[in-house]
């Protein structure tokens, strides 16, 4: 990875031609249709996409149409990571036959949080075991929501989804979210970080290192559903600032082992007052309405000591400065 | 085509040949998961690649599932693709079979085949590949290791025609094949790689009227493995429906054209008839054991019983016509099943075979026999036996039972 600092400005997505084309049939106020269309603003040159089964895969390619404007493949749902492998396999062997007819071509595998989480993590973790050089963007809806809002290992506590309702004796999801990305870091890569859309700079920013890793290199990305959160199509790029500001979903990045918070998050542990209370960030998602009852009140109370103790956690594990 | 080029004897088992076959055929990408009794085909890979004897991306994936996948999506990039695996790696591979086979990619996959759990069991029977039958991938089943190296060289021909354009399984009995040390003749790289040749990639025509090469090509973008709904996917499946038929004639073509090169055919590629032609008692059978049929066969002509033996080479696409015209003048037949399709009549060999002859005027009698379970051999005087039962049923044309079970304790 080279040491450059990318800065990206307005300009220059602006007049970079879009790769995540407009005609997708995603909902209204989808966050990772929002995310998709941002992290391909950051490419840097000849690139090959592939998607695990999900939501971004089914409204993007639809045949015969397509909202893809680079080389892109889907096979099945838990083998995001191996389709790279063997894409990376297949770009090295033609290099090595001296058959390639690019210096260096990307790859980019996007995963929702079944697709990375679950079903998705054996193939994951065998190929960055592997070392293949591709980036594994997980865009986190927190629930299976293209087959109509299921719990996930990502889901966070308390959610309500089809099949952890909020009914009179559970109250929605009883397990915590998997610390995927912590899993990953584990998997010593060169480079791990989490991001979300409001923070767009930041998410291209870290897109663009994870592209010049020599290896694999993974992306957690924030990513609302209104559908599935219950939420106004509007605020899905709030929710993404908000998650950030209560550090339900702090933003950092860890080069080679090395993790440290990236500026939102960073600015919120030097001027602890601005951390905003969970409940702001939960209010107005229909998900976690139950949550909003005299009964239930005391898991709000264990929402916000979970998220502090995590965030507690997290500072300890970043370098300070 | 040079004829006869030279070539050389080695001593290897059929998973030797297989891997030999496949470095010869200058694959590009290897992706593949170890499982009884296929190891030898990754190890003896492996250390091809260790020495530096091949330029191949050797993957060596966390799983079957990944293997597939990663073969799928290397061919998709277009570059040549081998795998390898057994039972419950074929098995685990059942999802991506279909992916592979429908995003028409040419992946070459050899199968040592072995017994299904539960009970666990590594030894050699078909039930694996039996049950991938309807996935779309083209089926052949060998006889021996020379036929195993010869079967992977003609795959790689077969599946990458571009009128093709489908995956391939060779199946090679578990331990029979896989374990046992034959001599094998083999070609010279050089002759391997003029007979195989590039990789052909399939033209296709885009939106904007341009015609580009089917594969992942940033110069070219192209959506591969789209989601295709009600008023496309039945178009898509049909098409693969060419791809098989277009194979039928395709292995005919390549076995003849091996056959110039090298002086070895497998019947017409599709079956082989042996002593046929004037039998009234047959026996169809697939893979191994028609090396003890074809003893037998030879026993009974001494005898002056008109025996005859037809080998099904290729199960998919299914040879109707060459199984119509060779057995329905046979006055009594038994088909052979070493896998079982538990509630149906019969196995899946017995099935198909049957159903090829209903048209015919005249068909004759066929029975059915599972045999060879979880790797229970078959001896040549139980085999025997199916035939005496085959004089008696041409005599009297009466079947006491369709279904029967050979060498079973019952």
């Amino acid at each position: 990875m080279t040491t450059q600092e990318w800065k990206f400005t307005a300009k220059d997505i602006a007049l970079k031609p879009d790769l995540f084309l407009s005609g997708h049939r995603a909902c209204a106020g989808c966050g990772p249709a929002s995310v998709l269309r941002l992290i391909m603003k950051a490419t840097r040159g000849p690139t090959i996409v592939t998607e695990a089964t999900g939501c971004m895969e089914v409204v993007s390619s639809i045949y015969p149409y397509t909202s893809w404007a680079v080389p892109w493949i889907h096979t099945a749902f838990e083998n995001a990571a191996a389709n790279a492998s063997g894409i990376d396999a297949a770009l090295k062997a033609m290099k090595k036959k001296g058959k390639a007819k690019h210096e260096h071509v990307d790859i980019i595998a996007f995963a929702g949080d079944g697709g990375t989480f679950d079903i998705g993590l054996q193939a994951l973790s065998g190929a960055v075991e592997r070392g293949h050089d591709f980036l594994f963007v997980l865009y986190d809806n927190e629930g299976y929501m293209n087959t109509g809002i299921q719990r996930s290992g990502g889901t966070p506590t308390g959610a309500a989804t089809t099949t952890t309702p909020a009914g009179s004796v559970n109250p929605g999801k009883l397990e915590n979210k998997k610390p995927i990305a912590d899993i990953m870091l584990a998997h010593e890569m060169e480079y791990v970080a989490t991001a979300t859309p409001y923070y767009w700079k930041d998410l291209l920013t870290k897109v663009r290192k994870g592209l010049e890793v020599e290896g694999p290199a993974f992306l957690h990305v924030f990513a609302p559903c209104p559908r599935g959160w219950r939420s106004d199509p509007a605020k899905s790029i709030e929710y993404s600032k908000l998650a950030v500001e209560s550090c339900v979903f702090p933003v950092w990045e860890a080069v080679n082992g090395k993790r440290q918070l990236s500026i939102p998050s960073k600015l919120i542990s030097l001027a602890p007052q601005k951390k905003r209370p969970v409940k702001e960030y939960l209010t107005g998602q229909g998900r976690f309405r139950h949550l909003f009852t005299p009964q239930n009140s005391h898991i709000l109370d264990e929402i916000q000591r979970a998220t502090d103790k995590h965030w507690q956690k997290l500072l300890q594990k970043c370098e300070q400065p | 085509m040079q004829k006869n080029v030279k070539q050389e004897t080695l001593g290897l088992n059929g998973d030797e040949a297989v891997a030999y076959a496949a470095k010869q055929c200058d694959v590009d990408v290897v992706a593949a998961y170890p499982i009884t009794p296929q190891t030898i085909i990754v190890e003896k890979f492996s250390e091809y690649v260790a020495n530096g004897e091949t330029k191949t991306e050797f993957v060596c994936t966390e799983s079957e599932h990944s293997a597939l996948t990663a073969c799928l999506a290397a061919s998709a990039t277009g570059v040549r693709t081998f795998t390898a695996s057994a039972s419950a790696g074929l098995a685990l591979m059942h999802e991506i079979l279909f992916v592979t086979s429908g995003s028409r990619a040419p992946v070459v996959m050899a199968i040592a085949n072995r017994a299904l759990s539960s009970p666990l069991n590594i030894h050699g029977d078909h039930s694996d590949s039996m049950a991938a039958r309807d996935s779309g991938w083209i089926q052949i089943y060998v006889e021996n290791a020379q036929e195993a190296y010869d079967s992977i060289i003609q795959a790689f021909r077969i599946a990458e025609d571009t009128n093709v354009s489908l995956p391939i399984l060779v199946g090679l009995d578990g331990f029979t094949l896989s374990h046992t040390l034959e001599n094998v003749i083999v070609l010279s790289d050089e002759a391997v790689r003029q007979f195989v040749g590039e990789r052909k990639i399939p033209a296709v025509l885009t939106h904007e009227g341009k015609t580009v090469p089917y594969k992942l090509d940033p110069d070219n973008p192209m959506t591969m493995g789209p989601i295709a709904l009600q008023n496309y996917y039945f178009e898509f499946k049909r098409q693969q429906e060419e791809g098989m038929k277009n194979a039928l004639k395709k292995i005919g073509e390549i076995n003849d054209e091996y056959a110039s090169l090298t002086g070895r055919s497998y019947g017409n590629g599709l079956i082989e008839n042996y002593k046929l032609d004037d039998a009234e008692i047959a026996v169809v059978c697939v893979g191994s054991t028609s090396g003890t049929i074809k003893v037998i066969v030879d026993k009974l002509r001494e005898e002056g019983i008109k025996a005859g033996l037809l080998r099904l080479r290729t199960f998919r696409p299914l040879p109707v016509e060459e199984l119509r015209k060779n057995l329905k003048n046979i006055k009594a037949a038994a088909v052979m099943d070493k896998s079982m399709s538990f509630g149906g009549l019969g196995g899946a060999v017995f099935h198909e075979v049957r159903h090829a002859l209903y048209d015919e005027p005249s068909h004759p009698p066929i029975i059915n026999y599972i045999y060879g379970l979880g790797g229970r051999d078959s001896s040549p005087s139980e085999l025997r036996k199916i035939f005496d039962e085959l004089v008696q049923i041409a005599k009297t044309g009466q079947i006491a039972s369709q279904v029967r079970y050979l060498g079973l304790r019952e």
